[in-house]
């Protein structure tokens, strides 16, 4: 039986819905991440987890039980905000000793357990200091310290790092997944960063305007999006509109391309995605289509380049440079090459899928 | 450098509305008629009929500053989370009295508890007893509610609003029923408008003499009205300055009393 099962969820607010009939499923022990643009139901979605907002259709069930009306400081779960929300008027340990007092432990087993959690989150000795006197990335740590210490089966976290710096950002995607590993509890992590996803994640939930449009590992999600909505959210991507010709050969720009996929039939429309690191950029004539850089920037490991070719500008990133206005070829290995069916109307380019 | 000159107007306005005045004032309340030095003018306080005032003074402004605290915490809590997008305009009905002048309104209510006023008149009519509180304390503490509520609401709102909203959730989270919620997170964050009003109920209240000419009738004599009795009746200003000095005290005292609450909530953030 699954921990959690939201069933049949639909949300409105002000007469626009943010959530029809959303269904999810999330095991114990599992590092589980809502990602999708603001507004496509993921916060809402933990809101009505940790019971700040009751759905208007639909049930939450927990371990079999539901828990769709239950009041949000009855419930097993404990929430990381977005902005912290530590209490501004007490300090550290007594932010850390909230949950703890309120469920009468006694002084000693608080003490042990607050000094525990700060050295969970790597604060040891800041049990006296006050709210105001820590920077925004400590300031987190003890928001989790603080939802932590109460042994929550679940642990909601709402964009936790949005307000951080890049560095300090990847350094809690680390610290969070070692945190999972060594409490053993559910993680349910919403954010718009598709990187912080990928890190950190047993399974991606990929949302938009209230549906699923994809669930799976970051690898399936990356690798393999299923529709042109994924493969655009998750990472570079070049989605080019193509006709599976036949089983294993596509048409773009043209161009016929082989690839490994099957059961499109012939003559299909189809949307083909292609990463830009997937992109074999070789001498004229030697790739299947020729084309002319017209734009080339360093952005660290590689060069990201684009590539007039076959009236297509193709995104491609390589470790060698080529000038801008240099004639090269295009080819991808058809294991590369990612075919997914074209959506047949806007309401279908959000449904959820078929499951 | 340049910058200084700037604060030259405040430096006069300090200087003239604030230094001055309490220097004569000062000078009056230790020195007799004949302008030779006496404690007299203060140590007067310790006459039965001062003393009692100022107790009475001191005890009206305790009782309509907690009444108006009792009033002024619930409505806020009422207003901040009243979802009816029309905050702001039942704030703005609060603060409406305000806009009336002062006098104005005591006298109203002077006339609305008249022994034949209109709310006699009306519980005439529904056949109830009287309603005589005219010309004793509790018309007093009535008509000080009535006149420094919006003191006490605006700054309880106001810090009211400002808590946010996900820290109340998150006490909610981590298992606090409601109210351990208002108890341990909303009253202490509040705690900076609940003090500034008090301070701006409880020391107007404690100085008026308005309130209780009108409404107590000359029968409840309050310090302030003693004071003001000096210095227009008896025409005995310095020992209208000398008491006024000895309130003064008080009020640093009740001042420094709330403040050191006041550290106490909030010195958990030091």
């Amino acid at each position: 039986m699954a921990l959690i099962e939201l069933i049949d969820i639909s949300k409105s607010f002000d007469g626009e819905l943010v959530l029809d009939e959303f269904n999810l499923k999330i095991e114990e022990n599992e590092f589980i991440t809502l990602l999708g643009p603001s507004g496509c139901g993921k916060t809402t979605t933990l809101r009505i987890l940790g019971g700040f907002e009751t759905p208007d259709t639909g049930r939450v069930m927990f371990q079999g039980e539901d828990i769709t009306h239950l009041e949000p400081n009855k419930r097993q779960i404990n929430t990381v905000f977005q902005k912290y929300a530590l209490f501004p008027h007490m300090n550290i340990a007594d932010n850390i000793a909230f949950g703890l007092k309120i469920s009468g432990k006694s002084k000693e087993y608080i003490k042990d357990k607050v000094k525990y959690a700060l050295k969970l989150v790597n604060l040891s000795g800041y049990e006296k200091r006050s709210v105001d006197s820590l920077s925004g990335g400590q300031q987190q740590r003890i928001a989790i310290a603080r939802a932590i210490v109460n042994e929550p089966r679940v642990l909601l976290l709402d964009e936790p790092l949005g307000a951080l710096d890049l560095k300090l950002r990847q350094e809690m995607q680390y610290e969070l997944i070692r945190l999972k590993n060594e409490l053993g509890i559910t993680f349910l992590y919403v954010t718009h960063d598709q990187e912080e996803a990928l890190t950190m994640s047993d399974k991606v939930v990929v949302m938009n305007q209230g549906y699923i449009q994809q669930m799976g590992t970051p690898e399936e999600i990356y690798n393999e999006p299923e529709n042109a909505f994924v493969a655009d959210f998750i990472g570079d991507s070049n989605i080019i509109d193509g006709v599976m010709m036949e089983d294993r050969v596509v048409k773009i720009c043209d161009h016929i391309f082989p690839c490994i996929d099957e059961g499109f039939g012939r003559k299909t429309p189809v949307d083909v995605v292609i990463r830009p690191e997937d992109v074999i950029i070789g001498r004229p004539g030697e790739g299947i289509l020729d084309g002319v850089v017209t734009s080339n920037v360093f952005i660290g490991v590689h060069y990201e380049m684009c590539i007039e070719a076959g009236g297509f500008e193709w995104l491609a990133q390589n470790t060698v440079s080529y000038p801008v206005g240099a004639h090269v070829s295009i080819g991808v290995t058809p294991e590369n090459i990612q075919i997914m069916n074209k959506p047949q109307s806007e309401d279908e380019e959000a449904m959820a899928l078929d499951e | 450098m340049s910058r200084r000159i700037f604060s030259g107007p405040f430096l006069l306005f300090i200087l003239c509305g604030t230094l001055i005045p309490l220097g004569v004032i000062a000078y009056y309340g230790i020195t007799d008629r004949s302008g030779s030095f006496t404690l007299d003018n203060i140590l007067a306080i310790a006459s039965p009929e001062h003393s009692e005032a100022l107790f009475l003074a001191l005890l009206l402004a305790l009782i309509s500053t907690v009444i108006c605290l009792l009033i002024a915490f619930p409505l806020g809590l009422i207003l901040k989370d009243s979802r009816l997008g029309k905050k702001g305009f039942m704030v703005f009905i609060f603060i409406l009295p305000m806009w009336m002048n002062f006098l104005l309104r005591t006298m109203a209510w002077q006339v609305l508890l008249e022994r034949n006023g209109i709310i006699n008149q009306l519980l005439d009519l529904v056949g109830l007893p009287h309603l005589d509180i005219i010309n004793t304390p509790a018309a007093v503490v009535l008509g000080m509610v009535y006149d420094y509520l919006p003191f006490m609401v605006l700054p309880i709102y106001n810090a009211l609003i400002k808590i946010d909203r996900h820290v109340i959730e998150a006490a909610y989270d981590l298992g606090a029923s409601s109210p351990q919620v208002l108890l341990k997170v909303i009253a202490p964050l509040s705690l900076p408008g609940i003090v500034s009003g008090i301070t701006m109920v409880f020391v107007p209240s404690l100085t008026t003499f308005a309130v209780s000419n009108m409404l107590g009738g000359g029968k409840v004599n309050l310090i302030g009205n003693i004071i003001e009795q000096e210095f227009t009746v008896s025409s005995n200003w310095n020992l209208g300055a000398g008491l006024s000095l000895v309130m003064m005290i008080f009020i640093v005292i009740s001042m420094a009393l709330i403040e050191k609450f006041d550290k106490n909530g909030e010195g958990n953030v030091l």
